[in-house]
């Protein structure tokens, strides 16, 4: 058995993506970005393969690595640690990048997109950047190739007014072309104000809200009858959960013991008009969906280290659906439009300038 | 008539002089109100606005509550939260008893253009039309807008109140003349009639001015309240001109259109077109008048229908 497992094996562990691609491009790219020479990170490779870690197909046929089921358990327990998760390559249309550098350039997506259509909901879209990246980037299992594979995970933005990060995040894993984000809310573009199904990578159309964990339960109990090991992820606003519908919906998930189905909690602390707690006071959170039958847990939703714990915690949880409190700051990543500030407001080319800088 | 005026921002403020008077008024808000203007309540009796959150269904049930316990609830969001959403308790718990409920769904029909069709409204009227006894009315303007909001709380019973976002072209002054269930005669003609409301009506003068151009005179109709409808007016109109068009920001299907063609295929059967939303999903732009366009709401379409009735004459 391993009892200890390099540095060079981590890297390799935690890079292997999610869509097949041949071992020698995998190894070939931790090499270029980490300097490390090919020939010890086929060595380590070997080793990992040995030990049942990952698998592929033997040269000269060189099959798809992927992760085995043991080596899945491992690098998630390794990328556990934050620094790990930022400096983690994920895979995305440009190669293999950064994680930390792929949400930044997200957050300036963004920006750019919404200072473009002149509307959106800035803050709401800064606030879930985070969870989206480590959900697509990371987590969950799909194929930007083949949008409409049957055992994909699925993604319900229930809070769609945050459409513009799921474009962008959409775009960076290789759904949507980069040319055409800047259309969003432009009269005939396929770039809708709320998500909708036409768009490719886009599992449910959104923008009422209140009406996603619905969608998902739908989703988790279809994978069920089809005996699909896919799993479904549902981001909930926080003043979203005011509606009776989340509520209706969570107690279906629990009669029905989806645990396949994992909530995420946007606890931004803010709904359109103010503080979540003098609208409608949701605390104590977590409790809620615990007597309502939930696995819940609280995570730092700004932080995909944190995330990824939670995300990975989920899928150990049987026989009851699983949500994660995310505690998040509206309009996250730029100064000065932390808070509510920015719940409509679209910024002027001096604000986008000024943000844009604070994210270099 | 070049002039713009929010309907909302009118509406908002009205709601403090109404609320003046009326020391029974009182103001719900399912976190819109900075959209809907009912800041300006809140802010005048924070002691009778209720924050109600993000919870449209409830809002109505809590309203009916209030009513049957004395108080006039005036129920502001988005048409299609507040109206569509929130029918089955509308009908139920507001309607069937008859309490004295007022529903207002801002940002109804394609104004909310650049958020897209999961918040453009073309149901609301035909789904508030249905309920037995429900009013429902569709101001042109921000004036209109005013009085309308006077005469249903002045009003017993359960109403619905239709407003768009953003400004939209004036057609009338302030403190003009308003009879719930009276239509109002914009402009008189002999060839054909135009019967709109909402945005449209200003659109219709507009096209009845073009027409007017190549010799065709043209009535335009407000008809500003689809229920109870002005019966009388539409079977006038018909016996006048003999040609009839109707406009609406809505689904042709249900609405307006509906409604006035129900009447002449009973009264008086008439040569009819309907310029409205036909029976689509609308989507999202930056520009308002483009979405207008795109769908067939113009000026154009209206002056089109006219022809086309006049030809069937
Ligand atoms: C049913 C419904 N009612 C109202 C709205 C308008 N609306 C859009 S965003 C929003 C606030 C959402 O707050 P929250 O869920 O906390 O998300 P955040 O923006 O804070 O991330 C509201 C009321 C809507 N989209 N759908």
């Amino acid at each position: 058995m391993l009892r200890t497992i390099n540095k060079n094996q981590v890297l390799i562990l935690t890079n292997i993506p999610r869509v097949p691609a041949s071992i020698t491009s995998v190894l070939r790219g931790i090499s270029r970005r980490h300097k490390i020479p090919l020939s010890t990170l086929k060595r380590n490779a070997q080793i990992l393969k040995e030990f049942n870690l990952i698998a592929y197909g033997d040269p000269p046929n060189f099959s798809g690595v992927e992760l085995t089921e043991l080596g899945r358990f491992i690098s998630n327990l390794t990328v556990g640690e934050e620094p790990t998760v930022h400096g983690n390559m994920v895979q995305t249309r440009s190669g293999f990048r950064p994680l930390g550098t792929v949400i930044k350039d997200l957050r300036k997506t963004v920006l750019r997109m919404i200072a473009e259509a002149g509307s959106g909901h800035l803050g709401a879209s800064l606030s879930a950047v985070d969870i989206l990246a480590i959900l697509y980037m990371i987590k969950m299992k799909h194929d930007p190739k083949n949008p409409s594979w049957k055992d994909r995970d699925r993604f319900v933005l229930s809070k769609g007014h945050a459409a513009p990060a799921l474009y962008a995040v959409l775009s960076e894993a290789g759904y949507i072309s980069p040319d055409r984000l800047m259309t969003l809310r432009e009269i005939g573009s396929q770039l809708q104000g709320h998500p909708d199904m036409e768009i490719p990578g886009v599992d449910a159309s959104t923008g009422s809200l209140g009406q996603g964990l619905s969608i998902g339960v739908g989703m988790a109990l279809a994978s069920k009858m089809d005996g699909s090991g896919s799993r479904t992820y549902v981001l909930l606003g926080d003043g979203e959960l005011n509606e009776g519908q989340i509520w209706e919906a969570a107690l279906t998930a629990a009669h029905h013991g989806l645990d396949n189905l994992t909530a995420i909690v946007d606890r931004n602390g803010y709904q359109l008009t103010g503080r979540t707690e003098e609208i409608k006071a949701m605390d104590p959170l977590a409790d809620k969906w615990r007597s309502f039958g939930w696995e819940a847990m609280e995570a730092d939703g700004n932080d995909p280290a944190s995330i990824l714990d939670a995300l990975n915690a989920c899928d150990l949880t049987t026989g009851k659906p699983s949500v994660i409190i995310a505690m998040t700051t509206k309009g996250k990543g730029i100064s000065f439009m932390e808070g509510n500030k920015y719940s409509r407001k679209t910024p002027d080319a001096q604000e986008l300038k000024r943000a844009l800088k604070e994210l270099t | 008539m070049a002039q713009n005026a929010s309907q909302l921002e009118h509406f908002g403020r009205a709601l403090v002089d109404l609320g003046l008077i009326n020391e029974e008024l009182v103001v719900l808000d399912p976190d819109v109100a900075a959209s809907t203007k009912v800041t300006y309540f809140a802010e005048r009796f924070p002691e009778r606005f209720i924050r109600i959150g993000i919870s449209e269904q409830d809002m109505i049930g809590v309203a009916a509550g209030l009513a049957a316990s004395g108080k006039t609830p005036v129920a502001c969001g988005f048409a299609m939260f507040v109206a569509c959403r929130s029918w089955e308790q509308i009908s139920s718990s507001v309607a069937r008893p008859e309490l004295n409920v007022k529903i207002v769904g801002s940002h109804s029909g394609l104004s909310p253009n650049a958020d897209g069709d999961s918040h453009q409204t073309y149901g609301d009227v035909a789904v508030m039309r249905v309920i037995p006894d429900m009013k429902v009315v569709v101001p042109a303007d921000a004036p209109e807008a005013v009085e309308a909001l006077g005469a249903i709380v002045d009003t017993p019973g359960p109403a619905y109140l239709r407003l768009a976002r953003g400004a939209t072209p004036v057609a009338y002054t302030e403190g003009c003349e308003f009879t719930l269930g009276r239509a109002n005669v914009m402009r008189d003609g002999s060839d054909a009639s135009v019967i709109a409301n909402g945005v449209m009506v200003p659109i219709a003068l507009e096209a009845a001015g073009s027409l007017a151009r190549e010799g065709i005179s043209v009535k335009v109709v407000d008809m500003h309240t689809v229920k109870p409808l002005d019966t009388d007016a539409i079977v006038k109109a018909a016996a006048e001109t003999g040609a009839i068009v109707t406009a609406e920001e809505h689904s042709v299907i249900g609405g307006l259109g509906s409604a006035v063609a129900e009447t002449l295929v009973e009264k008086r059967p008439t040569p009819m077109e309907r310029v409205g939303i036909m029976d689509r999903f609308g989507e999202s732009s930056r520009s308002y008048s483009a979405l207008m366009a795109k769908m067939g709401l113009t000026s154009d379409a209206i002056e089109e229908a006219v022809r086309e009735t006049m030809r069937r004459k």
